[in-house]
């Protein structure tokens, strides 16, 4: 589904991704999983076209995607979310997840003016389907406050909320556990392999959470600064003594 | 016509060509967040356009092509469209305080070009003879005819704007200003919705200044300064509530009011202070700037107001439809 | 050819005017985080302090800059508490609005209190010194060196404030990073004081130095402001070595511009020249490798 091939990112003297060669399955529930700053993070911006990389290409379904923008990848089904939640603060949790579906035609200012009965039309089934969206993270009571009042638990599932606007093909998640209480973790987990198995959708998942990994990912792919150290099932990452090394080292520097 | 009256008559007519700015900055600054702090350029570009499309030839510069008042409106329209265009194209993607500097420096650039290019705008001579609309209607029920088409041009303006702004495209451009990434993880154009709002809001800037200059008769490179064209429109924008339609409208009568009651004030000076008036009056602006920010900084209507507003209005048609 | 060195000499002296403006301009920038859009008329509030020492204290002007200077400094103390400080918390785009209202209201008291018209230090012509080179001369005037040497001392002061000082690599690490520098528990109150003090302090002098090179008037620093922009942008806002660069860039190419195009488009260069950066390099062009 996702290839990445060799990719270097440099910042400045800093190297973040440093030769990172990976695939995704299609229809799996990949996990990247690593110590602070192996490069997760920058290597998902890279993916999904919000950095442009120093060298190496990313593919989807064979296709060179490397460098497309993220409305070109947004089109081709590639979504994201940010591990700091990026809610539109002073507009209505609605309103945050109406703005995302594709090709509104009252995105159109002619349309806007001209044809307001089908903006109308468009707008209540946009909302419906969000009000939707918003039942199954129980966010539904809360549509009308402003995203900005949300607590950090709830923007992390209104992030996941945008991906679930549209019918992605890949989901790049950026540490959706992080912040979330237990009762909406186990309610994050069983959306997560719903939208899996049911809709097919293709998740890449960057955690710290090893329980929830180990229960949804598989394969689990471990990075240590900028490369991927080794790969397989849980089971088999446990007992990696490289990937041991990698998380103590961590925490011994 | 009672002296009172033909004075609230022109009144009207500077505020309403005012509210038509205030509400072109909205969509710029109040919904996208578009930090244009050359609003002058865009009013100066659009006056002169239809001041030389409309007044008859002249010996001493090419301007000046006696076509009719209508068509000098929408060429100023579209000059400015022209002119923002290229502008946002190179400037757009830039932070705020860049684009805030950089339309500065157009304006600067528009003031230099109508100042020297005296083959086409006659220079710092300025035109004169600028046809008025209704002139056929005579003095007293010109301005009266003329206070009407503003508030005629000021109620279609509106109307379009506030459509916009409720429609799916003011919510991109609301997003934009809020938090670009998320757009473009929604997979939006930011960047084509930012020009477009620059561009819309700079075509009606531009029909704002063709109105003025048909108002008033005469043009020049200097009747276009920054206090008076720029930074009184974003007083009258920020007081009135920043990203609210009616605030922005609000804000430009209110303070239209206290400009022009500030000039009665300064009126009643000492002959040696007069020359000192437009100092005075100066400070006044950046005094009320200042005093919003720090006291009332969501204007007098604020952007949460009329989303209650929004939200109630939803909920009836819900019922009706329901 | 003396001709070009002539213009060359302009451009040096607008270069140090602009330096001196730019610096001020990145230093707020990087640490207060806001496009300071008063700094200009600040320039402007320096040069006619300074009026009031030589014209009515009958002060030399060279007493006069360091005293001038110091009480620019005043008035943005003053502005920094009743305005700036209460709105350092809400987003950095409200403190830039709310410095374009302090410009204004500057503007204003400058030209109610000194007047409208245009005046001038000392009444009288100066004599240039002329050096004779190849077919022409080229002509200083001795203000013209005092502005570059004042200048160039004033940025070597700097250079060793910044280098050498605890304040001098605080406010380093401040600009290159807020939060890192708050955790190290630098006293960011007291930075925020040194770098208006600093900020303005040269803004000042620069605007004493535009009135010293041709006229005062109400809106000298306002329309100084455009270029230093440019010169601070051009050499990556936010640091101060790069603002030197910068404002030497812009000076020269403003003076030397007018050998190709109408001297009456002159200050459009450094708009010009200010896009061209922003399109190409966002980061300045002096900026140096960036983390």
């Amino acid at each position: 589904m996702i290839k990445v091939e060799n990719i270097v990112k440099r910042f400045g003297g800093l190297t973040a991704v440093d030769g990172c060669t990976l695939e995704v399955p299609a229809g799996s529930i990949t996990a990247v999983i690593g110590p602070n700053g192996a490069g997760k993070t920058t290597l998902f911006s890279i993916i999904a076209g919000f950095l442009k990389p120093n060298e190496g290409r990313v593919l989807m379904d064979g296709e060179d995607i490397t460098g497309m923008s993220p409305p070109q990848l947004f089109r081709k089904g590639l979504v994201r979310t940010f591990q700091i939640p990026h809610e539109l603060p002073r507009m209505t949790v609605l309103e945050n997840l109406m703005l995302v579906p594709e090709a509104q035609s009252g995105e159109r200012l002619l349309s806007a003016w001209l044809s307001p009965g089908r903006v109308r039309r468009e707008e209540r089934e946009i909302r419906a389907r969000a009000e939707e969206v918003l039942a199954f993270l129980s966010l539904y009571e809360l549509r009308h406050e402003l995203a900005g009042r949300l607590s950090g638990g709830q923007k992390k599932l209104l992030e996941l909320g945008r991906t679930m606007m549209t019918e992605p093909r890949v989901v790049l998640l950026d540490e959706p556990a992080a912040g979330v209480n237990r009762t909406l973790l186990g309610k994050l987990t069983a959306a997560i392999r719903q939208l899996n198995e049911e809709r097919g959708y293709t998740f890449v998942v960057i955690e710290h959470d090893m329980d929830m990994i180990a229960e949804l990912c598989h394969p689990v792919i471990v990075m240590a600064q900028g490369k991927v150290l080794a790969e397989g099932s849980m089971d088999e990452i446990r007992r990696d003594p490289e990937v041991l090394e990698a998380y103590l080292g961590g925490a011994h520097a | 016509m009672d002296a009172l009256l033909s004075y609230a008559v022109f009144f009207v007519s500077i505020a309403g060509i005012y509210a038509i700015l205030s509400l072109a900055l909205n969509v710029q600054w109040g919904l996208t967040g578009l930090f244009n702090i050359g609003i002058v350029a865009f009013v100066a570009v659009g006056a002169y356009t239809s001041v030389l499309l409309t007044v008859e030839p002249s010996a001493t510069f090419d301007g000046g092509l006696g076509l009719p008042l209508p068509v000098g409106f929408v060429g100023a329209m579209v000059t400015s469209a022209v002119l923002a265009f290229f502008v946002g194209l190179i400037t757009l993607n830039l932070r705020a305080d860049y684009l805030a500097i950089a339309t500065i420096g157009i304006a600067e650039i528009v003031r230099l070009f109508l100042k020297n290019e005296e083959w086409l705008t006659n220079g710092v001579r300025g035109v004169g003879g600028v046809p008025r609309p209704f002139a056929e209607l005579g003095q007293v029920w010109m301005p009266v005819a003329q206070m009407l088409l503003v508030l005629v041009l000021l109620a279609v303006v509106f109307f379009l704007i506030e459509r916009a702004r409720r429609a799916p495209w003011g919510r991109v451009l609301r997003a934009i200003r809020e938090n670009e990434l998320t757009v473009l993880a929604s997979g939006k154009t930011v960047k084509a919705f930012r020009l477009q709002a620059f561009v819309l809001g700079s075509a009606i800037m531009g029909l704002a200044g063709a109105l003025w200059a048909h108002f008033v008769g005469f043009v020049s490179p200097e009747a276009f300064e920054p206090l008076q064209t720029t930074f009184l429109v974003w007083v009258m924008l920020i007081a009135g509530g920043s990203g609210n339609t009616k605030g922005a409208v609000l804000g430009a009568f209110i303070i239209w009011a206290i400009w022009s009651g500030s000039q009665f004030a300064t009126d009643l000076l000492p002959p040696e202070m007069v020359t000192q008036a437009g100092a005075l009056r100066m400070g006044l602006i950046g005094l009320l700037l200042v005093l919003v920010l720090l006291f009332r900084n969501e204007g007098l209507l604020s952007e949460s107001d009329q989303r209650r507003g929004d939200l109630a209005r939803e909920a009836r048609e819900e019922r009706r439809a329901g | 050819m003396a001709e070009l060195l002539q213009l060359v000499v302009f451009g040096l002296v607008l270069g140090s005017i602009l330096t001196l403006g730019a610096i001020g301009l990145s230093l707020t920038y990087g640490i207060l985080k806001f496009a300071h859009f008063a700094h200009g008329d600040f320039m402007t509030l320096g040069a006619y302090f300074a009026l009031s020492l030589v014209a009515m204290a009958h002060l030399p002007i060279l007493l006069s800059i360091p005293i001038a200077a110091l009480a620019t400094i005043l008035v943005a103390l003053v502005a920094d508490r009743l305005i700036y400080r209460r709105l350092r918390r809400t987003r950095p785009v409200i403190l830039l609005i709310a410095s374009v209202g302090v410009a204004l209201i500057l503007r204003s008291a400058v030209q109610i209190i000194w007047g409208p018209n245009v005046q001038v230090y000392s009444p009288g012509i100066q004599l240039p010194y002329v050096i004779p080179f190849g077919d022409g001369a080229i002509r200083i005037k001795p203000d013209h060196l005092i502005i570059m040497g004042g200048a160039l001392i004033l940025v070597s002061a700097l250079h060793v404030f910044l280098q050498y000082t605890r304040v001098g690599k605080a406010m380093r690490a401040m600009s290159d990073n807020p939060d890192l520098a708050r955790v190290t528990g630098i006293d960011t109150e007291k930075i925020v004081l040194w770098t208006w003090g600093i900020g303005i302090f040269l803004a000042a002098v620069g605007g004493i130095f535009a009135g010293m090179d041709a006229q005062l008037h109400p809106v000298v620093g306002w329309r100084l402001l455009l270029p230093v922009f440019a010169a601070a942008i051009l050499g990556g806002i936010g640091r101060p070595y790069g603002a030197i660069a910068g404002g030497m860039t812009i000076g020269l190419a403003q003076e030397l511009s007018t050998l190709v195009i109408d001297p009456s488009y002159k200050p459009a260069v450094s708009f010009a020249i200010m896009v061209l950066v922003l399109i190409f390099r966002p980061r300045g062009i002096f900026a140096g490798r960036s983390t």
